[in-house]
This record gives C-alpha cells, sequence and structure tokens, in this order.
C-alpha cells in the first residue's frame, strides 16, 4: 500500500512535469515588431550572395508598415528546414536547390504556390521557361526562382595558345573536345601528368546530367532509370576510354594535388586543366582567387552531336518556398511577389553576379553586370534546349552512386558495362520503392494540395 | 516504509528526476521509436507506413551496407591494437624518469585537445599526395629503395586512392593516443614500486619485468581502454566525413556504418532503413563489447582481488 501511495506521489510529479512541458509547447502568438508581423526567412546564402539578399529584404521591409522579413544564413539549410517541417515550426520563407523539389514535395514538406502565386499577380510567361519548370512538380508549383545558373564548358585562353589552339575556338563536339584533350595535356618526365586538357571528375558536380550531352537523360520523368539507353552507354564507354588514355592512376595523382575549389590553386585557375564545365557563378571565383592576366572563355558545352541552332545547357536556380504548416503563407508569398518584380529580381541576381531567370531582361542589368560572358549564359538559358537538371525523388541516392561508379570507371577499376548495371539495379529498386509509396499517398495528397490551390 | 523513509525517496528522486526525464525522453524513447520506424517506411515528414521486416531483407542485400559493415570492422581491428601498442609504449617511456617529463607528457597530450574537425581538416593536408607533410616524410625513404632495390615504389594518394584511404585514416586516429597515454600513465603510477625491487634481486631483465608485472598490473586499464575503443571506432563518423568532404571516399573506401545511417536518415530520407542500420550497428557493438567482457576479463589481473 505504501509503495503504491510512492508510486502514485511519482506519477503526480511527473505529471506536473509533463503538463508544464505541454505548457511550453503551445503555439506562440504572432511575433510583432512596432506592430509589424514579423515573417522568419531562412537563406543558405552567406557573404556577398547574403548581401545581396539583405538588399532586397531590406527595400520590402522600407517599402510597407504591416510585414518585417527577419532574414537569417542557415548552414545545411535543406535538413534543418526537414526537422522544423517535421517538428511543426518551419520559418515562414526558405531558400533552397531545385533540386530539393520532388522529395520534399512528394513528403508534404510544401505548399504549393499556384493558387498564391496567381493571386500575387505572378505569371508563368514572366519566366524562362526551363527555371519555371525547375520549380513545377507534378503538375503543381512549388516555389519561384531566385538566383539562377546555367552550365558552359570554361577554358583556359593561355593554355589553349600554348598547345597550339585557337583561343577563340572552343569544342563543339565531344571528339572534338578528345582532339583538344589530347593537345592540351602535358606528361612529366617520369610519365605522371603535368596538365590535363579535360578530365570529367574535375570538377565532376554534374556526372547525373551528363548523359544529355550524349542526346539522353537520366530517366523518362515517371518510373524508369534509362542508364541501358544509348546515350548512357555511350556516357559511361567515354568515361572508361579516359583511363586508357591517360591512365587511371595518373589522372587521380594529378587531381590528388588539387587546391580547394575557392583558392588559388583551384586546378583551372593554376593550370592544371585547361577546359572545364562550370557555372555562372565560375566568375565570381576567377576574380578572387585566379592570376591577374587570367584568361578565358565560355561557351555552350560540347555535345557528341553539335546543335549550334540551339546549344544544349543544364539549368539549375536557387528558389524561395514555403514550407508546410508556415503560418503566415499569404504574408510569405507577398514578400516571394517583392524579390520576383523584375527591378528586385535583377537587383538581387547583380549582387550575385547571376543570370536572371526572367525573360524580360533590362538594358541596365545587361549594362551594368560584371560577367564578361553574361550573354552567352543569358542566350544558353533561352536556349530551346536549356533543361532543367535531375528531378528525381531520389536524387541525392543517385548523385551519390554516380559518383562513387563514375570514380570506379575513370580509376579503371570497374568497366563501364558493370558500373553501368551495378548502378541501374541498385537506383531502380531505391526509386521504385519512392514510386510505391508515391503511389499509396498520391490519391491524399493530391486531393490536399488541390484544396489548397482552389481555397 | 516508514514517513521519513518516504520522505527521503520522494527528495531523491526528485533531485534524480532531471536525469531520469532525459533518459526517457532522450534516450528510451528515441531507441524504443527506432525499433519501430526500423519495421517502416519512414521519411520523417510523413507518418511511417509499416513494412514488416522489408528493411532488413533490404539491408541483407545492400552491398553498400555490407561494404560500410566490413570498412567499420578492419577499421576498428586495425586501429585498436595499433593505438594500444603504441599508447602503451608511449606511456612507459613517458614513465621513465628523465629530465622534462612533465614537458614530453605535455607535448604528447596536445594533440588530443583538437577537436575533431580541425583534425579532419589538418589531415586533409597532412595526406595531401603530392604535397602533405606525411609523403613528404616516406619520399626519402621510397628514393632511398627505389635507387637501391631498383623498384618503382610511389608515395600513395591517401585520399583519393580506394587501396590507402583507410589507411590513412588509421594514420589520423593515432594523432588521438594522448588520451589512452594518460590512462595508461596512471595506470603505471599505481603498480607497486616493491613488485619491481623483487623482481630485479631476483635477476630479471627489463622486458620480463614489463611482460610479467607491468603488463598485469596495467590489464584493469587496457581493458577499459579496448573496451572503449571499441565502443568508438564502431562509432566512426566526424573525421571520414569531413575528410571526405561529407561523401564515402573513393570507391567507398571510407564508408562507414554512422556514415550509411546519417545518408539514410537526413540525406535521403530513409529513416525506417536507417534505423533498421542503426539497430545493426547497437547489436555489434553490444555483442562485441560482452564477448571483449566475456573473454578479456579472464585475462584481466586486479590486484584488488
Amino acid at each position: 500500500m505504501k509503495f503504491l501511495l510512492t508510486l502514485a506521489s511519482l506519477l503526480r510529479f511527473f505529471g506536473l512535469l509533463g503538463l508544464l512541458s505541454l505548457a511550453s509547447c503551445t503555439p506562440k502568438e504572432d511575433a510583432r515588431i512596432s506592430g509589424r508581423l514579423v515573417l522568419e526567412y531562412w537563406e543558405k546564402w552567406t557573404g556577398f550572395e547574403r548581401e545581396a539578399m539583405a538588399g532586397v529584404v531590406d527595400d520590402f521591409n522600407n517599402s510597407q508598415d504591416k510585414i518585417f522579413v527577419r532574414f537569417l544564413s542557415v548552414s545545411r539549410i535543406d535538413q534543418k528546414m526537414m526537422l522544423a517541417t517535421a517538428g511543426g515550426v518551419p520559418p515562414d520563407i526558405v531558400g533552397l536547390w531545385a533540386i530539393n523539389l520532388p522529395s520534399y514535395a512528394e513528403n508534404n514538406a510544401l505548399m504549393p504556390l499556384d493558387y498564391l502565386a496567381k493571386d500575387a499577380g505572378i505569371r508563368q510567361e514572366d519566366y524562362l521557361p526551363v527555371f519555371w519548370k525547375l520549380c513545377s512538380y507534378r503538375n503543381f508549383l512549388w516555389a519561384l526562382p531566385s538566383t539562377p545558373s546555367v552550365t558552359a564548358l570554361h577554358w583556359n585562353k593561355k593554355m589553349f595558345r600554348e598547345a597550339g589552339l585557337d583561343p577563340e575556338q572552343p569544342p563543339r563536339t565531344i571528339a572534338e573536345l578528345e582532339t583538344f584533350n589530347a593537345k592540351l595535356t602535358r606528361k612529366n618526365a617520369d610519365g605522371s601528368l603535368a596538365q590535363i586538357g579535360h578530365m570529367p571528375q574535375e570538377p565532376g558536380w554534374w556526372m547525373h546530367d551528363f548523359p544529355s550531352w550524349f542526346g539522353g537523360a537520366s530517366w523518362d520523368g515517371a518510373t524508369k532509370l534509362l542508364l541501358d539507353a544509348q546515350p548512357n552507354r555511350h556516357f559511361f564507354t567515354w568515361l572508361e576510354s579516359y583511363p586508357k588514355r591517360f591512365g587511371g592512376g595518373a589522372m587521380f595523382e594529378l587531381r590528388g594535388g588539387f587546391g580547394n575549389f575557392a583558392s588559388p590553386d583551384n586546378p583551372f585557375f593554376n593550370g592544371k586543366v585547361a577546359m572545364i564545365m562550370q557555372g555562372v557563378w565560375m566568375n565570381n571565383f576567377i576574380k578572387k582567387y585566379a592570376p591577374t592576366g587570367f584568361e578565358y572563355g565560355a561557351a555552350a558545352f560540347p555535345e557528341e552531336t553539335e546543335h549550334p541552332e540551339a546549344p544544349l545547357t543544364i539549368a539549375e536556380t536557387d528558389i524561395l518556398v514555403i514550407p508546410a504548416g508556415a503560418r503566415h503563407p499569404k504574408e510569405a508569398m507577398q514578400f516571394i511577389a517583392f524579390v520576383a518584380q523584375q527591378k528586385n529580381t535583377e537587383k538581387l541576381c547583380l549582387g550575385q553576379h547571376k543570370i536572371s531567370p526572367l525573360r524580360q531582361v533590362s538594358d541596365e542589368f545587361m549594362n551594368h553586370h560584371s560577367h564578361p560572358y553574361l550573354k552567352v549564359f543569358q542566350s544558353l538559358a533561352n536556349s530551346s534546349r536549356a533543361q532543367p537538371t535531375l528531378s528525381l525523388p531520389t536524387f541525392k541516392q543517385y548523385a551519390n552512386d554516380m559518383i562513387t561508379y563514375v570514380n570506379l570507371v575513370l580509376l579503371g577499376r570497374m568497366g563501364a558495362d558493370e558500373a553501368r548495371v551495378t548502378m541501374l539495379a541498385r537506383q531502380q529498386k531505391a526509386l521504385d520503392a519512392k514510386v510505391d509509396r508515391w503511389n499509396k499517398v498520391a490519391p491524399v495528397r493530391v486531393a490536399l494540395w488541390e484544396k489548397e490551390i482552389h481555397p | 516504509m516508514t514517513a521519513g523513509e518516504r520522505k527521503s525517496l520522494l527528495m531523491g528522486v526528485a533531485f534524480i528526476s532531471p536525469w531520469i526525464l532525459g533518459f526517457l525522453a532522450f534516450n528510451l524513447y528515441p531507441l524504443l521509436a527506432s525499433v519501430w520506424y526500423s519495421l517502416c517506411d519512414y521519411s520523417v515528414l510523413s507518418q511511417p507506413v509499416f513494412l514488416g521486416t522489408q528493411n532488413y531483407v533490404d539491408l541483407w542485400r545492400d552491398p553498400v551496407f555490407w561494404k560500410a559493415l566490413q570498412n567499420t570492422v578492419v577499421f576498428a581491428a586495425v586501429a585498436i591494437p595499433l593505438s594500444t601498442f603504441l599508447s602503451i609504449g608511449l606511456a612507459v617511456l613517458l614513465n621513465q624518469p628523465i629530465a622534462g617529463q612533465g614537458i614530453y607528457r605535455t607535448i604528447f597530450f596536445l594533440p588530443s585537445l583538437v577537436p575533431a574537425i580541425s583534425l579532419a581538416i589538418l589531415w586533409q593536408w597532412m595526406l595531401n599526395g603530392p604535397m602533405g607533410l606525411v609523403n613528404n616524410l616516406i619520399r626519402p625513404i621510397l628514393d632511398f629503395l627505389n635507387l637501391w632495390l631498383h623498384t618503382q615504389l610511389k608515395t600513395p594518394d591517401w585520399l583519393n586512392d580506394p587501396n590507402f584511404a583507410l589507411w590513412g585514416l588509421i594514420l589520423t586516429g593515432l594523432w588521438g593516443t594522448g588520451q589512452a597515454v594518460v590512462i595508461y600513465l596512471a595506470g603505471l603510477q599505481d603498480v607497486p614500486a616493491e613488485l619491481y625491487e623483487a623482481a630485479e634481486l631476483d635477476g630479471t631483465s627489463a622486458w620480463q619485468r614489463f611482460i610479467h608485472i607491468t603488463l598485469p598490473m596495467l590489464s584493469p586499464v587496457i581493458f577499459f581502454n579496448v573496451l572503449m575503443s571499441i565502443i568508438g571506432a564502431l562509432q566512426t563518423f566526424a573525421v571520414p566525413y569531413i575528410l571526405t568532404n561529407g561523401g564515402d571516399g573513393p570507391g567507398r573506401s571510407l564508408l562507414f556504418l554512422a556514415t550509411y545511417i546519417y545518408q539514410n536518415a537526413f540525406d535521403y530520407w530513409n529513416m525506417g532503413y536507417a534505423s533498421a542500420l542503426a539497430l545493426c550497428l547497437f547489436l555489434l557493438i553490444i555483442g562485441l563489447s560482452l564477448i571483449t567482457v566475456r573473454y578479456g576479463e579472464r585475462k584481466v589481473h586486479y590486484s584488488g582481488k
């Protein structure tokens, strides 16, 4: 009996503690500063990129007196947003990458923006098609672009001259790229590589998109990965040719001496690699870290078959989203719509030295932009063959596996076919599981989203 | 139970309750929840869907899991004996009564104060292929061997070559032996001097005294350190994660179970599969710890017994 009494006292004690903790978890009042509703905006940017957005946030805060946007730089933002959303306390606005969209949307982590965007006067036709596509998934709009980028070939003009190549004539096909590659590659007396014209793993950030340059894609957009298709076979065979021509060990030995990307030891700046695939932001790093007088060119990355009338590029974009469960979606959309106005988008993209995602680009933007090849990038983004980067619900697994198998092929440790088939088996299984899961929840999810976009 | 005893009990429980609550909320509940989630398809943001043992079947058939397990076990199997031998050797040397003993002890302990993240970044440079300090030390030896033996030995590209990446990490781990050295040093202070004096009178050599006195007397400390090292080595995460910039290393040579759990949980959103992996790691640690306790204790000499 005494034991039971003691137990009852203990339960009362823990019950009280439980009630106290529950009380501390009840929703708080809306945060306000001088009567203005405070919106929390998490963004991944730091440095000058952060400063560029901070200027736009200030403009928004000064433009009206109802809302105050509190701007916060957050590292590993994709993971933190996931945890905050799962915990029921997401911020009001988050700056993510477009590659995050499929998995976030399928997991109900985002708010569909179709209705809110329409209500705020945002129109699809105002954007370059590829960037609008990057913000859409399963026929819903989930985000709006903030600062976009497209990829292009960057080449070192000095190295071209030294190899007897015309520095104003980049390669236009993969075959030409490899002819140039042979001319630009130099070996040391002991047979090791002193410099190389091109190596796919430098920087190797778009391996998952590379089949596009061989005329294909990585998946059918629904349920099937296309690693067995001809373009993917060509891509892997092309990779396999590298260790045969340059030596897998020699390439990795050369790569072992490369410095950090954001440093003067970047292999493109210090003459170790002559041709690389990079995005529009590369000019920022060139200005900061490359030696004085560094000369480079930028053009469409060569394809297996040339299409001069409509060059291929892979587009990516940073995006603004409203997490599911955010408490002030209308006000959040008001801020996003402000950023989407041409003058504000241009201010942001100018500050970050990137291209504009909008169809209309002002003369002021073109004239004030510091990128010497802005027109090249802007026209690549305008190309009818500009393609969105891989939008796969299993993107991270796929991209991670791709890097592993590509490196094994480039090292000469695994044949092209073995790598491709092994990867296909692993990744198709992962995709099947996601598709299966999606099919189970789709009717409920889509009905919910439909309700949200037709309030 | 008297009223006084009851009051004392309640007071005791009240004082310990922050810990009990913390344990229930942050240890026991996550452990039990992960057992449930390991039987589900769960992405954190959506409701878990019961799958039965599917995650475990997948895990059994997943070559990446086996690769991660292999890396983890090989790392533990090599790094633990190596660091144990090295730290005992260093402790014995640092226990010698020589001038500047305190300074030497401090020097060997200092590296273990470096945080794991800084350590990994430092060793990224130390293990750099052409420019790293480690290869600069090895290069003259290899040049000498190549000259005399007419071989073509080359310095390894530690972090880019799948054959060497794990060894590079093991080398990195030796940097932190200072902590174990301090514990061994404390153990050495406890060995009664009269045992050495008696052995010396019997005409034993220094080696014999080390084998028959020092090691048995140090065995409880060795046992404790080895047990802790097994648990620590099987949970290796931060240093390889930073060394590979968040990746798996070349050919997945630096993918460990803890990294694979993290990738599945937070990168791929497969929290159910990550929970199944975590439980496997948990069982592995429990199993190896029990084996160590069961068989290790037989060799341990407790002076109080």
